[in-house]
């Protein structure tokens, strides 16, 4: 071995190009390696949007529907729910939705495109439980303060029915909202955007 | 202040964990003979070939399910409904096919240099422990696509086991954990593939380095570099590890590569070879193909156990033919190692052997008429004539003198000047005019020479006169 | 030792003797890049196979994304009617009546041009003959005895066996009797295109692995020639 005489530049930049080199071959590798753990079209399909008919759908009742295989709440509210919503204001977290994620075309006072018709993704902010719908005006276990809505088990968070936190309890922000929008006006379709909206 | 802090942190790991004097020990300062040459590319291939094995197998192991009535639709989604399912299952079925090609290449290697003699008979036992469970590790793997020949393979190589006499009958029904290959054998290969056999391998990968660095690596020439050595005792035939074979190593690598990706973008089923065209039919235990044949790298030993027309007698011809390689160092009786300094027996006792192996291969995968049938028992008796007559053959053999010190052979790239000047020994350009002036010196190359049948007579002559001086 | 190495080679000369048995196929013409001919392929597999085979990996989604074809245009030309966009495509047969019918249930299509290879599809699809033995009235040079009536039999019209004595022994040819409402050019194209679809269908991501694959290797000579320098650079060390 004779060290001396040796260009020391020529070796380290050969070195450093190789390395460049490499890493970029392992980046380009890892690439498809993480991007094969992505939801596949199979779960895409099973993710596609959801058709659900309202018109044998009765005022007060509540049916659940899977999308992308979360729970999607359609309630059909009555006169006096709508009512009662306008007066919890000062007892929400966030009663104006400035911080919760719905489409534009539900991001008003009952948090819907139609006032009666109320979707939501029936999981909880927190920590992602599915809360219970609980429409009775205080029932023994809740307390007086319970105007009907829906009641985390897991970590004891209150939503009203137009899915908006109360204050004081751990979920952060209001129920999601999906999009959806009206093909008719008793067939609605979740997972696909209102008119007028971006996916 | 940043970087002072960085130091202190990598000084507190060393301080508690061995890294710089494992590093030194088996990279900067494990001496390697300075004469290796092409062949010794393919026992860190090997170790390439089982880390792409293992990220590809994790990853397919996420999406494949090891049920009987889902195994099969599970593998054709990876293939279309997983993003990149395909390159993920084709680097794992191409790495199998590339991994049995790297570890015979490197067992050749061993063979020809003599790097199973003494000191070095463990490395080799621990290395021929490592290709029987990579055998059985590709083995259970080929059941899991639950293909036709997925089914109709394993059924042939478990029905193997109820040969044996006595406990045979009992002892295949327990491996298969049912009467015949069903979702329950689907599922302990299952186990057996992913969780079992890797670990024993990498466990006998690491027992084999460590070995290897023990005694040091062995080298064409098959003399002791460690005979020699400097003030500071360092062999004088020998180079650190890295640098030097880190970087050529990474040619290697790249050569590899260029194969491998080849295979995998252009060619994955390799004409049948690697990806078996029935295995495109899902498991049917009602109906075994026409023609079934083992995948490529099994079927030397399948073919000897074909060629014996006895059930029992085939079985154990088939595992004597991997148990002589595990007796090799004994039977052996020659000192000097390299075959460059053995006599021509020995040299036209392993060109035998090579012919056999590669003629057994070939005739495994095509379907058992007589005449094949025949010519397999040929081979089969040359196979294991290269073995058990060593130790007679080896003992006669006249052997030349080995050197005192490595020899430094000229590396492929320095012999292109000499193949360039065969080629144009053997061709002679045309005489015929060039039309288009532009390409000219492009053609006078390549294109406008034709065979030349003076040369190519004296090439020939000459390589046969080399051949037959090596052989003597 | 001479004498064994010339007997070896000798062995291994007449491994050349074994001839290969069977119809001798007719070479489909393949190229899964001509987006129109899938697209026709896929058209004419829903037409004349679906009504009895199913090809459950494929998607329509994905026949949609791989020919740039518009997805609502795939639905309405190709798909049967109320599949979705995601729907792998299922045969409407059932597997008791299919199994009464034919005596087996025919086999998914997915991924039959892996197992039996272009050549073999494009042959058969064209080698149906008249035979009065056989319960559909047909019979099959490329596959004999095969279970399945010629589904294309109006298209190709219906074709006689020839047999013909040469030097090589009897000779099987299929004349066309009666014709069929394409021509023979038409028809060959409309085979070719279907069995063009089933190759791609057998492997989608083969459109992708070819397109990339260049690109891969040309990276890794990038990487060859700069480890050979480096190597070549270090090696300057050892005498």
């Amino acid at each position: 071995m004779n060290n001396e005489g040796v260009d020391q530049s020529k070796r380290q930049f050969l070195t450093t190009a190789l390395t460049v080199v490499g890493a970029v071959g392992t980046g380009y590798l890892a690439v498809p390696f993480l991007a094969q753990m992505q939801p596949s079209v199979k779960a895409m399909a099973a993710g596609a949007p959801v058709e659900v008919d309202l018109s044998k759908m009765e005022t007060g009742q509540l049916i659940r529907v899977a999308w992308r295989g979360k729970p999607v709440w359609v309630l059909n509210r009555t006169p006096e729910v709508l009512e009662t919503l306008k007066t919890l204001d000062s007892e929400l977290r966030d009663p104006q939705s400035l911080e919760s994620i719905q489409p534009a075309s539900s991001k008003n006072a009952g948090r819907s495109i139609k006032p009666e018709i109320f979707v939501a993704v029936g999981l909880c902010t927190h920590l992602g439980c599915s809360p219970t719908f609980r429409p009775e005006v205080a029932p023994p276990d809740l307390g007086d303060k319970w105007k009907g809505g829906f009641f985390c088990p897991c970590h004891g968070s209150w939503f009203d029915l137009a899915g908006r936190v109360y204050q004081g309890v751990p979920a952060p922000t209001n129920l999601e909202i999906p999009p959806y929008r009206y093909v008719t006006d008793t067939l609605l379709i979740v997972g696909e955007p209102a008119e007028g909206e971006s996916a | 202040m940043k970087s002072s802090r960085l130091t202190a942190c990598g000084e507190w790991v060393l301080d508690r964990f061995p890294l710089a004097s494992l590093w030194k020990d088996h990279m900067t300062h494990y001496y390697a003979p300075k004469n290796f040459n092409f062949w010794y590319f393919f026992g860190s291939l090997a170790l390439l070939v089982l880390v792409n094995q293992f990220i590809t197998g994790i990853l397919l192991t996420m999406n494949y399910k090891p049920d009987a009535k889902l195994a099969f639709d599970s593998v054709e989604y990876i293939m279309r409904d997983v993003s990149w399912g395909w390159l993920v299952r084709y680097m794992h079925s191409t790495g199998a096919s590339a991994f049995f090609i790297v570890v015979y290449l490197h067992m050749f290697r061993g063979i020809m240099y003599g790097s199973f003699k003494q000191p070095r008979e463990l490395i080799w036992i621990f290395g021929m422990l490592i290709f029987v469970a990579l055998m059985a590790e590709a083995f259970m793997g080929y059941l899991l696509p639950w293909g036709q020949m997925s089914y109709w393979g394993a059924q042939v190589i478990i029905s193997l086991f109820s040969a044996i006499p006595v406990i045979g009958d009992d002892l295949s029904l327990w491996i298969r954990g049912d009467y015949v290959i069903s979702d329950a054998t689907l599922n302990r290969f299952f186990a057996f593939h992913v969780i079992a056999v890797p670990l024993v391998l990498v466990m006998l990968v690491f027992m084999h380095i460590v070995a290897l660095h023990e005694v040091g690596s062995n080298n064409p020439d098959g003399i002791d570099i460690k005979k020699v050595k400097d003030a500071n005792g360092v062999p004088l035939d020998g180079i650190p590890f890295h640098p030097y074979y880190t970087v050529k190593d990474l040619v290697g690598v790249g050569v590899f590569l260029i194969f491998f990706a080849t295979v995998i973008f252009y060619m994955p089923e390799m004409g049948g070879y690697f990806l078996e065209h029935a295995n495109f039919i899902p498991a049917d235990p009602m109906k075994t193909p026409e023609h079934i044949a083992p995948v490529w790298y099994f079927t030397p030993f399948y073919a000897i156990l074909r060629a014996i027309p006895d059930k029992f007698a085939g079985v154990i011809g088939m595992g004597g033919a991997i148990v002589v390689l595990f007796l090799l160092p004994w039977l052996d009786r020659n000192p000097v190692r390299s075959i460059r300094y053995r006599g021509g027996i020995y040299k036209k006792a392993l060109a035998l052997f090579v012919i056999s192996f590669i003629a057994l291969g070939y005739l495994g995968t095509q379907p058992a008429t007589p005449v094949a049938t025949n010519v397999a028992r040929v081979f089969t008796v040359i196979y294991f004539g290269f073995f058990l007559l060593m130790p007679l053959y080896t003992r006669w053999e006249k052997t030349k003198p080995v050197p005192e010190r490595v020899t430094v052979e000229l590396s492929l790239e320095e012999q292109l000047p000499a193949l360039i000047e065969a080629f144009e020994e053997i061709t002679e350009v045309a005489p015929e005019p060039v039309e288009d002036g532009s390409h000219h010196a492009f053609r006078s190359v390549f294109f406008s020479r034709r065979p030349n049948p003076e040369g190519m007579r004296n090439v020939a002559t000459r390589l046969a006169k080399k051949l037959k001086e090596s052989l003597d | 030792m001479k004498n064994l190495i010339t007997l070896l080679l000798l062995l291994i000369l007449s491994f050349g003797a074994y001839a290969s048995e069977g119809v001798e196929l007719q070479e489909a013409d393949v190229d899964v890049g001509d987006k129109a001919s899938l697209l026709r392929g896929a058209k004419h597999f829903v037409t004349y196979c679906l009504g009895c085979h199913s090809m459950k990996q494929i998607r329509y989604l994905r026949i949609a994304l791989d020919t740039h074809a518009d997805e609502k245009e795939v639905l309405t030309d190709i798909a049967p009617l109320g599949a979705s966009i995601y729907d792998q495509i299922h045969s409407a047969m059932n597997k008791h009546d299919a199994e009464k019918w034919f005596g087996t249930q025919p086999p998914d299509l997915s991924l039959i041009a892996r197992s039996r290879g272009a050549d073999w599809l494009y042959s058969y699809l064209k080698s149906y003959y008249s035979d009065k033995s056989r319960p559909f009235g047909v019979n099959n040079l490329v596959f004999e005895d095969t279970a399945m009536p010629n589904p294309l039999w109006q298209l190709q019209g219906e074709q006689h066996a020839v047999t013909r004595k040469t030097i090589y022994g009897d000779r099987v040819d299929l004349v066309l009797e009666k014709e069929g409402a394409l021509s023979e050019k038409e028809f060959d194209l409309m085979v070719n295109d279907l069995v063009n679809f089933l190759v791609y269908a057998g492997e989608p991501a083969q459109l992708e692995r070819q397109g990339m694959g260049k690109y891969v290797l040309i990276f890794l000579f990038l990487f060859l020639v700069l480890a050979y320098l480096l190597k070549k650079e270090y090696w300057k060390d050892i005498h």
